[in-house]
């Protein structure tokens, strides 16, 4: 067995940020109170359109410019639905994953792109020449610095900012905040957008850096486990910091095993990351939810 | 100004003009998708929903509609009592793959038995079993550990998918297959094949058994205690839990029935219209089911109503992709603009528009 670890480590990183990105999303979405079951299907959208933009424009960061505002109109589709018409939010989140997944797929369709088109890697100086720490650290792109600075703004704007007090206010109990003022639905359909422009850079940096083109279902359930962790981190934002890289842990970790030619054959390899969101759900005791998650909210009660 | 008011009482009217205000605003949607696309909206429509029941070649689409709906229908009768109460299984399709597999194995494993009054019973229940377990998994964890039954639920599709792969290139190949990957055709296996009843119509076990559980589920819902408490949990979990409804074995009896209805609908797939363990035997029907049971409002005559309808659009829709290029990506884009478009007409049951500014609160 010859993993090299600092390798490992550095791919890790690299695995983890899409599942971080979309989680960090989901995880403001939740703290307002709403639950959006489509993860996956913005996600996938924002795959196909940042793929596009960037590839047509020869401007990776366009791409991801693009994939963060698909994901937010994708959204607002749901945030109509569950906001102004009070639809089911588990119904509408699986609605809205099926329509995604069917719309990447007619927008993808022949889309092609150029092989020369690449997100270069940062090379921080100082910091990047520390052995071990400098590889795994130091060397990445810059939307793999990006996911962990918002999820460091989401942490401040959430525990120190007078608008995230008020955002946990209405996740907490809308009917208390409404009655104090405060418009229940704008700051829910806010959060909501937020959610899907997380969720469509975390797609984009699937198919502009981590495989990179596009391919129908490239997620693959990247979005479900972003889920998942979100409920792992108990809504608590540097948590999930701790899953997502978790997760890509295991991701590559089970792609380098199979790569050293395991005893173990390829496909229950590859059910490693599913198993091991399962355990981990088992093992951990989700911390509190915040109340009025999933329950829909009309002024008039 | 234009807002919602709501409705003193649920308007019976609107639920059920709901669904069909919805269809139609699905079709002038999906005219705009078609025509998007560059096809006339017109003859894509036409092709899609009006050919295969009525058209010149509607005796070679109606059976394909009937043996598309069964499965549909049998899952989504199953979800509707979890539906009802306030538990998700999304994972349908992993309980229907799993039914499958136990399904087949047994019929395999005996290859070639021909008493098919013994095997075939049993391989039904087999695949009963396969899918009850299967959604065991999601049931007992939410009832010991809390653990979300959505996700892992849904988690266990992946495993299952992957598993159904690996039997197909493993433990199940066709030993006679020269090397190809999935098991021997039970279709060609007399004593396992899940055939129609009648030959020619599409109706096989499958069928029969999906309008046997839609009246089951019927008689439950409307004259049974059982049916009552699911109601009860779904509108009101605290007031159940006062009239002595068990929250827990609720989650049981749930999950594991919708799990066993589905582990049965992949076992009359497998035997009858699919024929194979195979990698691409996993289809989407679990998770179509699921707009198949909202499409039909929970209520087991309308899922029936909204299985074949959903069959239909997958039948037209193959149709279209033959006939008029039509990708068959939109299909599914518009299976998701009927999902939402339900959604949103559900509205106006519970609710009513009104014009003018409310007064302050």
């Amino acid at each position: 067995m010859d993993i090299n670890p600092i390798l490992l480590l550095a791919a890790l990183m690299v695995a983890s940020t899409p599942i971080l990105l979309a989680a960090i999303g989901e995880l403001v979405v939740e703290r307002s109170g709403v639950l959006n079951l489509g993860v996956e299907g913005m996600m996938i959208v924002g795959a196909v359109c940042g793929y596009i933009a960037g590839h047509s424009s020869g401007n990776p960061y366009l791409g991801f410019v693009g994939a963060a505002a698909a994901g937010a109109a994708l959204s607002l589709i749901f945030a109509v639905l569950t906001q102004f018409l009070l639809t089911n939010q588990v119904a509408t989140g699986l609605g809205l994953t099926m329509f995604g997944l069917g719309l990447s797929s007619l927008i993808g369709q022949g889309s092609k792109g150029s092989p020369d088109l690449t997100v270069s890697k940062l090379h921080i100086p100082l910091l990047a020449d520390i052995p071990v720490i400098g590889p795994i650290l130091f060397q990445h792109d810059v939307m793999v610095y990006l996911s962990v600075a918002i999820v460091a703004g989401v942490w401040a704007f959430l525990k120190y900012s007078r608008a995230g007090l008020i955002l946990r206010a209405v996740g907490e109990n809308h009917d208390a905040a409404h009655a104090l003022g405060y418009n229940v639905r704008a700051v829910r359909v806010l959060a909501i957008m937020f959610g899907g422009a997380c969720a469509g850079l975390a797609g984009a940096y699937i198919s502009l850096v981590r495989v990179p083109q596009w391919i129908d279902g490239i997620t693959a359930g990247a979005g479900w486990i972003a889920l998942a962790i979100v409920v792992f981190a108990s809504w608590k934002p540097w948590r999930l910091i701790a899953g997502a890289y978790l997760f890509g842990g295991v991701t590559v970790l089970q792609l380098n095993l199979q790569a050293e030619g395991l005893k173990i054959p390829v496909e229950y390899l590859s059910m490693a990351p599913y198993l091991a969101t399962i355990v981990v759900l088992v093992m951990i005791r989700a911390g509190r939810a915040p109340a009025s998650l999933g329950k829909s909210f009309h002024p008039s009660t | 100004m234009l807002r919602l008011e709501k409705r003193p009482q649920p308007s019976k009217n609107w639920s059920y003009g709901a669904p069909l205000l919805a269809v139609v605003l699905t079709i002038i949607l999906g005219m705009g998708l078609f025509a998007i696309l560059g096809k006339d909206p017109v003859i894509a429509i036409k092709t899609i929903f009006w050919d295969p029941v009525f058209g010149q070649f509607a005796h070679f689409y109606r059976p394909e509609v009937v043996k598309k709906a069964a499965p549909l229908v049998l899952i989504a009768v199953g979800l509707s009592f979890g539906f009802r109460a306030g538990i998700w299984n999304i994972g349908a399709e992993g309980q229907y793959i799993i039914g499958a597999i136990c399904g087949a194995g047994v019929a395999l494993a005996v290859y070639p038995y021909d008493t098919r009054w013994v095997l075939f019973p049993l391989m039904i229940v087999a695949g009963a079993l396969g899918g009850f377990l299967w959604a065991m998994i999601p049931a007992l964890l939410r009832v010991f550990f809390k653990t979300n039954e959505i996700l892992v639920s849904l988690m266990l599709v992946y495993v299952a998918e992957v598993l159904i792969k690996a039997f197909s290139i493993g433990l199940l190949r066709n030993p006679e297959g020269y090397g190809m990957p999935g098991s021997r055709n039970l279709r060609q296996y007399p004593a396992a094949a899940n055939l129609d009843l009648i030959s020619g119509t599409g109706f096989h076990w499958g069928a029969l058994t999906a309008v046997f559980a839609v009246v089951v589920a019927y008689v439950m819902f409307t004259r049974h205690q059982f049916g009552f408490n699911v109601r009860l949990a779904g509108q009101s979990p605290r007031a159940a839990g006062f009239a002595g409804v068990n929250a827990n074995k609720l989650i049981i009896v749930c999950l594991g029935l919708s799990g066993a209805m589905a582990g049965l609908a992949g076992l009359f797939e497998v035997a009858g219209p699919s024929g194979q363990i195979l990698g691409s035997f996993p289809s989407y029907y679990g998770f179509t089911a699921i707009i198949v049971a909202f499409l039909g409002r929970l209520n087991p005559i309308g899922i029936l109503l909204a299985g074949l309808l959903m069959a239909l659009t997958y039948i037209g829709g193959q149709a279209a992709e033959a006939q008029l290029n039509l990708p068959s990506a939109a299909i599914l884009t518009f299976q998701g603009m009927l999902l939402f478009c339900l959604l949103a007409v559900d509205v106006l049951t519970n609710y009513r528009f009104k014009i003018g500014k409310a007064e302050v609160r």
